[in-house]
């Protein structure tokens, strides 16, 4: 039997009994809507996650901090390098280095610091941090107020949107309410802000005494350097509305400089310190160094790289790489929970065939004598089984999707009365749509297998004796 | 296929039955309802099954139409031994070989006249468009072209029964089996259905086999009358009262 004619028998089946049909038909929806339901749930919860992470944190960024920082991340890393204190310095040559990895676009050094900034003469203590040029296009910086630096040495900064409050005096309520960075960036822009650091001077003059003890290490005797107190007078050109609980570091600083600018004020760093024994004094030491890679997807190649050159590494992956696994479970527990309501539906896909092969026990004898073959019976009994399954799953993904809508509607109506953001918890992606509809026609056609199986061996003689 | 090529008779029987047994299994017991028949119909031959209820009459007629399989003994139409035939072989041959009516009509009370009329058609995978002039065609020839879109119970219980014989002619098989067609027609109706039935035999050349408890019905038409009681054939003899007619020589095929 051709294809068209066999959906056209199956339709004027399934129409016969409407009640029956039309029960099984929404069983299966209202299983294929579960199963929407909760994958989209899962999808949304998994989403919504990653666009905290997305804003917060350079996906396409590896920071790279020296095994010597016992302060840092990853060192329980790797067993079999070397002890910290024979380890590689991340010092210029070393970020030059890893700058020409393959797929890395730029590596720059984080340079950060604790200071004062002076503003109409009152004190304020804050991080500052360096970006480079390129963090102009950073995400994070879409909701700038003002302009990023005009140039990579440019005396200007950009301040985040708390220290912009604590400038003007606002004292910031509990985090709640969203003030506007639009609101307070006017009366900031283009003013001054004075900034006290500490300077680091290489000097020659080293004192002689330690020649004696260390006589077998050459390094030692001429390295020294100076810190002087310095001021600088820097613009304010943009006001940024960056989060502070953000989990990247750059971001948790409240000033940015330019980086060339940054570096070429030699801000005291705590590496300094450590590193004194090792490099020679005029030559900066980095305690971290952030590489940008040119896709996200070959990150763990270039951590691995920079991992053998002999550093710690870490990267926003490997944060979410766990978080990613915990999604994938519950992906899978929201999927089970789904789909056993489309099991109980098969199994009155299964009931309700049974039924009509019960009922139409005669009609099919009739088909067989007057000479349908036992495939034509079975691809009928097929058909209305896979026609429920369709239907079904349209209806089902709908009402799928009319639950979430409705979700999403309570949580944000819930939200903006705890004074949160709206957020966007429920995802239905077209793949999605398309798994559920081919998965209810598929479990609709394992639901006939039974009966239609059951139908075709059906015996006419009896069938046809049976009134 | 829905025309395959008309079987010509070359001298050899029809239907032959050689030593066709069915039994079935009742519990314990075995119930021979068709035991040790043979019997040869020559093509074109109008045949009479008759027999009291129980005598195996209708067995012997479902074997011929390739709806049961025998348990020993062989069933030969057009020369093919329907016992050596796959399920799916056997089923085409019900499509194309034979066209059968039941005494209880058997149409399918979901559809209307010319619905039941294509269904054969669309086994046999006819087009669409030939379809509906075939069965529109079909129909008239039994009288019921205002019927078309009726469904079987709103129709009196002959023009069913000519519904019936429009379907099992669609495909136009050469074999025509008919099981009590009139047992639940009054006379006139079981008259008119009759010589609707005589009339492919004439004028189509089918050969039909009949299967009746009236004896004065089967004499009226069949050329040739066969008794079973109990599975077993009593006597085989030609129906003086009816001539020849469309014997194995034939008139001229005409399927119009």
């Amino acid at each position: 039997m051709k294809l068209p004619d066999l959906g056209e028998l199956a339709v004027r089946n399934l129409r016969e009994s409407v009640l029956r049909n039309s029960l099984t038909t929404i069983g299966i929806s209202v299983g294929v809507a579960s199963l929407v339901a909760m994958l989209s749930l899962g999808i949304g919860l998994q989403q919504l996650a990653s666009r905290r992470l997305m804003k917060s944190g350079l996906f396409d960024t590896v920071v790279v901090t020296s095994r010597r920082d016992l302060r840092n991340f990853g060192r329980e890393d790797d067993r079999s390098a070397p002890p910290p204190g024979e380890s590689r310095i991340l010092d210029e040559p070393t970020r030059l280095e890893i700058e020409h990895l393959p797929n890395v676009m730029e590596a720059y050094p984080d340079i950060r610091f604790i200071t004062e900034l002076r503003f109409d003469d009152k004190p304020h203590l804050t991080m500052v941090a360096a970006l480079p040029s390129s963090a102009k296009s950073n995400d994070a910086f879409e909701a700038l107020q003002g302009h990023f630096f005009s140039s990579d040495t440019a005396p200007e900064v950009v301040i985040q949107k708390t220290f912009a409050e604590e400038l003007l005096g606002k004292t910031p309520k509990s985090g709640l309410d969203e003030t506007n960075v639009a609101q307070l960036a006017p009366p900031l822009l283009g003013k001054e802000l004075v900034m006290r650091y500490a300077q680091r001077e290489a000097s020659q003059a080293a004192p002689s005494a330690g020649n004696d003890t260390a006589s077998g290490d050459q390094g030692i005797s001429g390295a020294a350097y100076s810190v002087v107190s310095r001021e600088l007078k820097l613009k304010i050109v943009g006001v940024a509305d960056l989060d502070p609980e953000s989990m990247r570091g750059p971001t948790r600083a409240r000033v940015f400089l330019p980086l060339k600018l940054a570096e070429s004020l030699h801000v005291m760093q705590p590496t300094d310190l450590r590193e004194i024994s090792r490099s020679a004094g005029s030559q900066p030491v980095y305690s971290s160094v952030s590489v940008r890679v040119k896709n996200p997807a070959q990150i763990r190649a270039i951590e691995d790289a920079i991992k053998k050159m002999g550093f710690n590494t870490f990267s926003i992956l490997d944060a979410t790489r766990s978080l990613q696994q915990f999604f994938a479970v519950l992906d899978v527990f929201l999927g089970i929970f789904g789909s056993l309501a489309l099991a109980v539906a098969s199994i009155g896909i299964v009931n309700t065939l049974v039924m009509a092969i019960l009922e139409r026990r005669r009609e099919i004898g009739i088909m067989k004598a007057i000479g349908a073959s036992d495939g034509d019976v079975k691809k009928l009994f097929f058909a209305e089984a896979g026609a429920m399954g369709i239907l079904g799953g349209i209806v089902g993904v709908a009402l799928g999707w009319a639950i979430g809508q409705v979700i999403n509607l309570g949580t944000n109506i819930y939200l903006k009365r705890q004074s949160l953001p709206p957020e966007h918890f429920w995802s239905v992606p077209w793949w999605l749509v398309a798994f559920a509809l081919v998965f209810a026609f598929g479990v609709s056609l394992v639901s006939g297998l039974y009966p239609a199986g059951r139908a075709a061996r059906l015996d006419p003689v009896q069938a046809l004796r049976y009134e | 296929m829905s025309s395959p090529e008309r079987y010509q008779a070359n001298g050899a029987p029809a239907i032959r039955a050689e030593q066709l047994c069915r039994h079935y299994r009742m519990g314990e017991a075995v119930i021979r309802a068709v035991d040790g028949v043979s019997l040869e119909v020559r093509s074109g031959e109008f045949v009479a099954l008759l027999g009291s209820s129980g005598s195996g009459k209708s067995s012997v007629l479902n074997l011929i139409a390739g709806l049961d399989r025998p348990t020993s003994g062989s069933v030969t139409v057009h020369e093919r031994n329907l016992a050596e035939l796959s399920r799916e072989e056997l089923a085409r041959y019900r499509l194309h070989t034979v066209g059968m009516v039941f005494q209880s009509f058997n149409l399918i009370a979901s559809m209307t006249l010319a619905e039941n009329v294509e269904l054969p058609m669309r086994f046999a995978e006819v087009e669409r468009a030939k379809r509906d002039s075939l069965a529109r065609e079909a129909l008239s020839r039994v009288g019921l072209q205002s019927r078309m879109n009726h469904r079987p119970s709103e129709l009196s219980g002959g023009e069913q029964q000519r519904a019936a014989l429009a379907r099992a002619l669609i495909n136009q098989p050469q074999v025509l089996l008919a099981d009590e067609p009139t047992g639940n027609l009054d006379s006139h109706t079981g008259t008119e259905i009759m010589n609707m039935v005589r009339e492919f035999n004439q004028e189509l050349g089918m050969t039909v086999v009949m299967v009746t408890h009236e004896r004065a019905l089967a004499e009226r038409y069949a050329q040739r009358l066969i008794f079973l009681a109990d599975g077993r054939l009593v006597s085989d003899e030609a129906n003086s009262a009816v001539g020849a007619g469309a014997s194995a020589t034939g008139t001229e095929r005409s399927p119009r």
